[in-house]
Order: C-alpha cells, then sequence, then structure tokens
C-alpha cells in the first residue's frame, strides 16, 4: 500500500505524517495525534460524531481520507476552548443541558459552530436543518437548539 | 416544591450545571476508544453471512500471511479452555464463537488479533469459512409449529423451540368476567424488534498481566460489578479469580440497556489478551452493533379488555408470543422471566387480568434488553394504552374521559394491583388535568371537528401509563442470585470537602451531579464539593448498576441513608464542640445551632475538621459511612401524555405538530436534568412509533443493519418537546424520589399511536402497527378510497 506525506494544520498546529492511501482523517486524528476528542459512531456517515471542521466547513471525518486533508486547516473540539475558556456555543451547551452523555456533543459543536459562522442569528428551523446530520439519542435535540440560541445571543451582545 | 437548601449548597430542587459537562465540552471524556495501552493489539471479528447454518471449515491461513495479523481465534480454540459457550443473565447459554453451528445472520465466527485496526480488519475478510446452509426459522409463531425443527440441538432433550410459559393473575375468574360483560374488544398487535443505538457502540480494552494473574478491563458496561463477578464465576476454572479482576467502565456514550449484557466480543478480547499476554482491544462498528446485540421489545400481544356499556374496565386478558431469538439473552432479574409485564393493567382499576407470555427461540441475535425500559414495561403499556382506546372508540367516548373514569382514585393508594403489585402512590387525574390544559384538549378536539369536516386528517393521541420501576426488593429481585440492592460510600475529608462513590454507573444521566445533590441535601455541603465516582471495580462499593431507572430509587437511597450516618455522626461532634447535649442541637442544612441561641452554631465543615482533629472522647475517628440499599418496593411514577399529529393524505406521512408530556417522578433531584430525561425519552419513543424497526426476511438476513435503514430520529423530525410535571411522593424511599429515566420512552409510543389512530378513527381504523411509516398509513388510506 502507498504511503504518502501529507501537512496538515490541526487546531492551529502544523503536522507532517506518512499515512497509508486508505487512511481515514478521523483516525489519523484520534490514533495519530491523540486528539481523542472527535468521535466514531457509525460506518456510514450518518451519525456525524466524527464532524470536524475542514477548512471551516464541516465535514464527517470517517469519510474523508487522511491525504485528502493534505494542506488543509483542521479544527477539532479540543480547539475551541482558548484562554478566556469555553466559546458561547460550549457555554450554551451548558447552560441549556444540551448534553447527557456527550458522545455526540463534539461533532454537534462543530457542525454549530460552522453554522453560526455562516449564519450569526439562526431560527429554530434553521439550526435543525444545519444539525440533521448529526444524531443525538439522549438529549430530544430541544436543549441543543436552545445551546446554539444561545450562543448567537451570547455572540450577538458583543457586537 | 423549593429547594430546602440555598444556591450555594445546591441540594434537591435545583437546577445545578452538570460537573461532567466541562470534560465533555471540551474533548475530554475518557470513552473507551480513548483508552490506549503500550503494546495493545486490535481485535476484529468474523461475522457469519447467514442465519443458520452448518460451519465446514475454518481456514485461517490466508489471513495470518497479513503483515501485522498474529493469530485468529476460534471456536474450537475457546473449546480447549471450556469458553466457548457462556451463561446469559437469565441462565441460558450463548456461544462465544461456535465450533459447528451458527444461528443467525453477523454471529461471531472467530476473532482475529492484529497489530493495528486496518490489519484486524483486512485479516477479517481473509479469513474462509465454509458454510453449509441451513433452512432458518424466523417467525416465532412458525417457531411454535409441530414440525419446525428444533433450533437448540445442543440442548439435550430439547424437542421445540419453546423456552418457558409465563402467567400472573387468576385465568379462571377473567375468563369468568369475559363472557358475562356488556362489552369485549380486543387487538393484537406487534411491539417489534428495536435497537437501542447509542451512538457509542460496545467494545473493551482487556489487559492481562501474565505475571501477576491480574486482569483489567475497560468496558462499555452498565453493571461492572456484575460483570466482574460473571468473569470469575465462567473464568475461574482457567484461573481468573475476583480479587483478580478489575472491570473499569469509563465515561459511556450511551446505554439504554444495551450495554448490561455480555457480548461474545468482549470476552474474545479477554481471552485473547489471556492468551497472548497483551492488552486487546475490541471496539465495534455500527453495524455489527445493530446486527448482532442488544435488541429489545419483539413481543407479540393478543390483547382483550371486558367492560360495562359504558366503558368501565373490568377485566384485561393479553396472550403473548416473545421471540428471544436463538437464546433468551435478557437482561431481567432472575424470577421474572417476562420482566414486569405484569403493570400491564396501568392506570386502571379493574377487578381481574390474566397476562400470559410465551417465549421462543429463532434465528435471530440472542435477547432482548431492557432498552429504557424496567424489563417488558413498554411492551405492556404499549398493549394496555392502546387497546383502552379502541374500547374509548367501541363505547363512544372520548378517550381522555374513558380513562379518567377508569383511574385509580387518588384515595386508593397504596393500591394493590390485580397482577400483584403495590403501587406506592399516585394522582392521575392531576396528571390528566394538567396536560389537557397545557395543550388545550378541548379547543384541539374542535380543530380536528372542523378539520375532519374538509377531509384533512388530524388526531390527538392521549396516554396515562403507570410505571414500575427501582428494582429492587431483595426478597423478589436479584441477577444470577445477586441481590439488587445498591450502594454508597460517602467519605467527609477534614477540610469538609467529600467523595461519595456509587455501585451504578452513569451513562449520561448525570450522576456526579446528582449524586452530588443528594448528599448536599443531607450533609449542606455545597454540591460543588462533593466528586462522586462509579465504575471501577476496585474503588467503588459493588452494586447492581444502572438500567431499569433504578439509580436514584436504590442508589440515591443509599447515599442518602449513608449521608445521614454521617450527619448523625456530625451531630455528636457538632454537641461536643458547642459543649452542649445532642439533644439541645437544631440542624439546618450545613449547619448545626444550639437551641434558643442559634448564634452559638457549628458548621458541619467545622465538624469534618474535628473528625479528625478534636473528636469527642471515645469516638472514632473519621468521618464516613457506607450504606447498602434494599428498597422496600418499587417504585411507581406516572404521567399523561397527549400529542396532535397531521397526516398527509398524499404520502402517508405523520407529523408530531406538538407533543406534551406531564410526568410525576415524586420529588425531583435536578429538574434541568429531569426534563433532559424526559426529552430523551420521548424522542426515543417517537424513534419506535414512526421510524425504527429491525426486520428479517424469511432467510434471516436483517434488513435494518446500518443507520441507512435503521432510522433513528434526527433533529428535523424530532418535535419542539413541552414538558410539565406533578409531584407526589414516594411514600417509602427516602427522599420520596421515583426514577423516571424511561417514562418518556414507555409513554411515548402509544400516545403517538393513538393519535394516529384517532386521526383515521372516522374511516373504521382501531390499530395501526408501529412504527407507523408512511406505507403502511398510505395503504389504509389507500383501502379508505381517501389516499390524494
Amino acid at each position: 500500500m502507498a504511503t504518502h506525506n501529507i501537512n496538515v494544520t490541526v487546531n492551529g498546529e502544523a503536522h507532517a505524517a506518512a499515512v497509508d492511501s486508505r487512511l481515514l482523517l478521523v483516525h489519523l486524528i484520534r490514533d495519530d495525534l491523540a486528539l481523542t476528542g472527535t468521535h466514531i459512531g457509525c460506518d456510514t456517515t450518518h451519525c456525524g460524531a466524527c464532524t470536524v471542521l475542514m477548512d471551516g466547513v464541516p465535514v464527517k471525518s470517517c469519510t474523508v481520507l487522511a491525504v485528502q486533508a493534505d494542506g488543509a486547516e483542521i479544527g477539532t473540539v479540543e480547539g475551541l476552548a482558548g484562554a478566556d475558556g469555553m466559546t458561547p456555543l460550549q457555554e450554551g451547551f451548558q447552560e441549556e443541558h444540551g448534553l447527557q452523555c456527550g458522545f455526540c456533543t463534539p461533532g454537534m459543536l462543530m457542525t454549530g459552530t460552522a453554522l453560526l459562522e455562516s449564519n450569526p442569528n439562526p431560527s429554530e428551523a434553521e439550526i435543525r436543518e444545519a444539525i440533521s446530520g448529526n444524531l443525538c439519542r439522549c438529549t430530544g435535540y430541544v436543549n441543543i437548539v436552545k445551546a446554539v440560541e444561545y450562543a448567537a445571543a451570547k455572540t450577538g451582545e458583543g457586537d | 416544591m423549593a429547594p430546602r437548601t440555598s444556591a450555594k449548597i445546591c441540594g434537591m430542587g435545583h437546577s445545578m450545571k452538570r460537573k461532567e459537562d466541562p470534560r465533555f465540552l471540551q474533548g475530554k471524556g475518557n470513552y473507551i476508544d480513548d483508552f490506549t495501552l503500550p503494546g495493545m493489539l486490535w481485535l476484529d471479528i468474523v461475522r457469519s453471512p447467514i442465519a443458520y447454518g452448518k460451519i465446514k471449515n475454518i481456514d485461517s491461513s490466508k489471513a495470518l500471511e497479513i503483515p501485522g495479523v498474529l493469530a485468529v481465534l476460534t471456536g474450537k480454540d475457546l473449546e480447549a479452555y471450556g469458553l466457548h459457550w457462556m451463561p446469559t443473565l437469565m441462565s441460558d447459554t450463548q456461544m462465544v464463537l461456535p465450533t459447528d453451528t451458527v444461528m443467525y445472520q453477523a454471529q461471531e465466527v472467530a476473532g482475529v488479533i492484529a497489530t493495528s485496526r486496518y490489519a484486524a480488519a483486512d485479516g477479517v475478510a481473509a479469513v474462509e469459512v465454509d458454510y453449509e446452509p441451513l433452512k432458518p426459522v424466523i417467525d416465532p409463531f412458525k417457531a411454535l409449529e409441530d414440525d419446525a425443527p428444533v433450533l437448540r440441538t445442543d440442548k439435550e432433550g430439547k424437542t421445540d423451540n419453546h423456552i418457558w410459559h409465563w402467567e400472573a393473575g387468576d385465568k379462571e375468574a377473567t375468563d369468568r368476567i369475559f363472557e358475562e360483560a356488556d362489552v369485549v374488544v380486543r387487538e393484537k398487535m406487534h411491539v417489534p424488534r428495536i435497537h437501542v443505538a447509542s451512538i457509542e457502540t460496545c467494545g473493551c480494552l482487556a489487559d492481562f498481566n501474565p505475571v501477576e494473574g491480574h486482569l483489567t478491563v475497560y468496558m462499555t458496561t452498565q453493571a461492572p460489578h456484575a460483570i466482574r463477578t460473571v468473569l470469575a464465576l465462567v473464568a475461574g476454572h482457567v484461573g481468573l479469580s475476583e480479587e483478580k479482576i478489575r472491570v473499569v467502565s469509563p465515561d459511556i456514550g450511551g446505554g439504554f440497556g444495551g450495554k448490561v449484557p455480555v457480548y461474545p466480543g468482549y470476552v474474545v478480547a479477554i481471552a485473547a489478551s489471556v492468551v497472548l499476554g497483551k492488552p486487546v482491544k475490541w471496539i465495534e462498528d455500527r453495524m455489527e452493533n445493530l446486527q448482532a446485540d442488544s435488541f429489545a421489545r419483539d413481543y407479540h400481544m393478543d390483547a382483550e379488555i371486558a367492560a360495562n356499556a359504558d366503558g368501565k374496565i373490568r377485566a384485561l386478558r393479553i396472550k403473548t408470543i416473545a421471540d428471544h431469538g436463538y437464546s433468551d439473552a435478557q437482561a431481567a432479574p432472575s424470577k421474572w422471566p417476562a420482566g414486569l409485564f405484569s403493570i400491564c393493567t396501568g392506570s386502571y382499576d379493574m377487578e381481574q387480568a390474566y397476562a400470559e407470555v410465551d417465549a421462543v427461540y429463532t434465528n435471530k441475535p440472542p435477547g432482548g434488553v431492557a432498552y429504557r425500559c424496567s424489563f417488558r414495561v413498554t411492551e405492556a403499556v404499549h398493549c394496555m394504552e392502546r387497546v383502552v382506546d379502541t374500547l374509548a372508540h367501541k363505547v363512544g367516548k372520548d378517550p381522555a374521559q374513558l380513562r379518567e373514569e377508569n383511574f385509580i382514585p387518588k384515595e386508593a393508594f397504596p393500591y394493590q394491583s390485580p397482577l400483584g403489585w403495590e403501587y406506592d402512590s399516585g394522582d392521575y387525574q392531576a396528571a390528566m388535568d394538567k396536560a389537557k390544559e397545557m395543550i388545550g384538549y378541548d379547543e384541539l378536539r374542535a380543530e380536528q371537528a372542523e378539520k375532519r369536516a374538509r377531509g384533512e386528517l388530524m388526531g390527538i393521541g392521549v396516554c396515562s401509563f403507570t410505571e414500575v420501576l427501582g428494582a429492587g426488593p431483595s426478597k423478589d429481585f436479584d441477577i444470577l442470585g445477586i441481590k439488587m440492592f445498591d450502594s454508597a460510600e460517602v467519605r467527609v475529608h477534614p477540610t469538609g470537602k467529600a467523595i461519595a462513590r456509587f455501585g451504578t454507573k452513569s451513562q449520561g444521566q448525570g450522576h456526579e451531579t446528582t449524586y452530588a445533590q443528594i448528599i448536599a441535601e443531607e450533609l449542606g455541603l455545597p454540591a460543588a464539593h462533593v466528586q462522586v465516582e462509579e465504575g471501577d471495580t476496585d474503588t467503588a462499593p459493588y452494586g447492581l448498576g444502572t438500567y431499569a431507572s433504578r439509580s436514584t430509587p436504590t442508589a440515591g437511597a443509599a447515599g442518602a441513608m449513608a449521608a445521614r450516618q454521617i450527619r448523625d455522626k456530625a451531630a455528636k461532634i457538632a454537641a461536643h464542640l458547642l459543649e452542649v447535649s445532642e439533644e439541645d442541637l437544631d440542624w439546618e442544612p450545613g449547619t448545626f445551632s444550639v437551641k434558643g441561641a442559634p448564634d452559638k452554631s457549628v458548621s458541619i465543615q467545622d465538624c469534618a475538621f474535628a473528625a479528625y482533629t478534636n473528636m469527642p472522647p471515645g469516638m472514632e475517628p473519621g468521618l464516613e459511612a457506607t450504606n447498602y440499599y434494599d428498597p422496600p418496593n418499587l417504585t411507581f411514577p406516572f404521567g399523561t401524555y397527549i400529542c396532535v399529529v397531521d397526516i398527509d393524505r398524499g404520502t402517508g406521512e405523520v407529523t408530531v405538530r406538538r407533543f406534551v408530556a406531564v410526568d410525576d417522578c415524586g420529588n425531583i433531584i435536578n429538574p434541568m436534568i429531569v426534563q433532559g430525561q424526559i426529552h430523551g425519552g420521548l424522542t426515543q419513543g417517537i424513534g419506535p412509533a414512526l421510524y425504527e424497526e429491525i426486520p428479517y426476511d424469511e432467510d434471516g438476513n436483517n434488513l435494518a443493519g446500518s443507520f441507512m435503514d435503521y432510522l433513528v430520529p434526527t433533529a428535523v423530525e424530532t418535535p419542539a418537546w413541552e414538558t410539565g410535571h406533578t409531584v407526589t411522593p414516594s411514600p417509602h424511599h427516602p427522599l420520596g424520589a421515583k426514577g423516571v429515566g424511561e417514562s418518556a420512552t414507555v409513554g411515548a409510543p402509544p400516545a403517538i399511536a393513538n393519535a394516529v389512530v384517532d386521526a383515521l378513527a372516522h374511516l373504521g381504523v382501531t390499530h395501526v402497527e408501529i412504527p407507523i411509516r408512511p406505507d403502511r398509513v398510505w395503504e389504509i388510506l389507500r383501502e379508505k378510497g381517501v389516499a390524494e
């Protein structure tokens, strides 16, 4: 099997890696870079637990090959909180009880982050549509919607 | 109920933000696949493509040529150690790996051990297995026919596919009422095979240390202590001894009952680690998860109600066929093969009832687990709540009114049900009144009449369920003989902070927060200062785990009792510090003061420090307590759910427009978390009501073996749940609390099914099978001539 030398930037940090052609991006992130916040929940790209940002766009990293990420900027859940603490969206998830077991949460956060980036004040229907590729078995989604609304409101206040 | 403690202490009734959230929100959870050990190997599993057949040969040679593949384990290898079969929790038996026959599609056939995930998967693809297919038995009714082939030929003397018969109630007295009753209604219904589909699948990391003879298993289990005991019992003969087994259940990405059983993958990983002397990790993928483990339900029920002409229920009779697949591998208490199905009389007072269940072997995966359900309560409630609606239709009464006229009145509690339960407390009318008011019931009926006149299909569904949970009293409940108590161990440190360990295991329920609130309520220590730990058999006290909504009723009670023991000791210390007698002390959460002189006081923290530095003469130092709580009864939460559906006459699609859930789970520890549990449960109710099912074709092929076909509700289908509650405390629980985790999963499916039937009732429809897929509805619309 061919090996490829790739360069990816993950959460602002540059990494060079030699990867097999078939290595999935999610395994590069989890196993090679030890960023285990990104989860795996299915084999068919339905659950969205593995969602990361690739050049700002949410992708399901279980259906992206690591070689496809060559030259890309990848964002994972570990890169959200900064020196100022958690982002308004992360805060919103805690305030609105938008998580229970926490397994789908990183994917939800990445999808929600991308949504708010492109649409800072989404309607409930827009939020539901945006997260419809991320399955949650615990929360019933109501509080996830509220968490995104919380972040939108809080970010709006700061403007 | 206003909280008794301050926001700083954050005892019961406060919507405390969850302590576990910061790590989950920052990618710092520790789920099973996040664990790595030096030298760790990977297990992947070869599975059967056929539902039934003989294994003629397993050829591992090509797999072993693949770089990184170290070993292929088969049933023959395990047979050498007597580990190719294992007991189920219901004292049936189940193969770990087969030596000669496969019994269901996706059954584990061999384990490939390799140095990476990818090499292990390559090895699986390269193992060549020759099968001789046999004609499988898929339909449980056909499995009971005289000429059906006997599936469990491994069981000596077995001459049919019948597993067991269970019954409850007085058959003759019930039959007599049916003979003389004014009205009898009957519905046959199937609550189909579904799957918990937690977003995290199952897995483990087995680490056997051959020098010490010590085994550590990190695994996705809801019941780590019981699993350790089972491992010691099953593998004692190969040298695994209970004191040398440590089971660690880390953060779990959803359990819902699916992480109670022991699956073959766990055992193969452990066997591989023992054989190779290296850590071995097994993580199943989604297809393996959906196809091979943790199915739930699959009850075929035939239910009848006998009533007076005015709709007063007199008796209930249910005959059930339970499809267990090839082994009775359900996770239920030993003496309860049909679980707590006898809760089927529900919220209604009646003279007699009789329920029977016959369990059957078929060529399907073994089970079924108590999926977010206190052991077959979901099936029982669906059955009763559907057939009650049929009765309302038959006697021409509004379904809410008919329920109200049959409710067990609140004065009748504690209530003895005809099938032997003592319901602890209830006020069913209060929950009904609140639900009707929240949704605007009368207005909706008026709207429905208008729409019906215009040919539009709108339905209103009502469900008034009674749950039974919190197993349970040790006189009745055990798993493999281990009584179903649970435990707490609370230790207060000198500086007034505490650690509390429990025998249960959270899978998202928020125990790290709610248990801390229970300790805070009883001791007055801020919940923020109480660290909660569960899941490590080396450190936590023995308990039976978290499922069947039992954590608050059992371990939560144990936490309260342990905290009270600590408070009693703290009172003696306070009396010593204040130089008064104990009788002269008042207690407010967190503070002892002298009666009549409230400025003379000491805090619980002062007492904690003194317990290590200045204890009364003769007192044992330290401030800690352990409690093993054996509940005197189960708890019986209840509620009324009302929903509104609209049906598209062109497509048959059902849309849940509104859904009001009024729950009563007694006194509430954390309202935010309780509401979250209801939201999640409702979503796991709309799933089986409208979308989810694992069907099989006649060859035993699983037709919903991935998320392509197994339709878990997304944010788009899921309505904006509306919740409310009434509070009727449990009289026997130390905190007046009841369980809550599964109420909504139990109550939602019949509410939705009843709404759909209600929308079609004027067309003569009395029943629709779940899941109520668009094609099912459209067929009815076409048949009735109203499809567009």
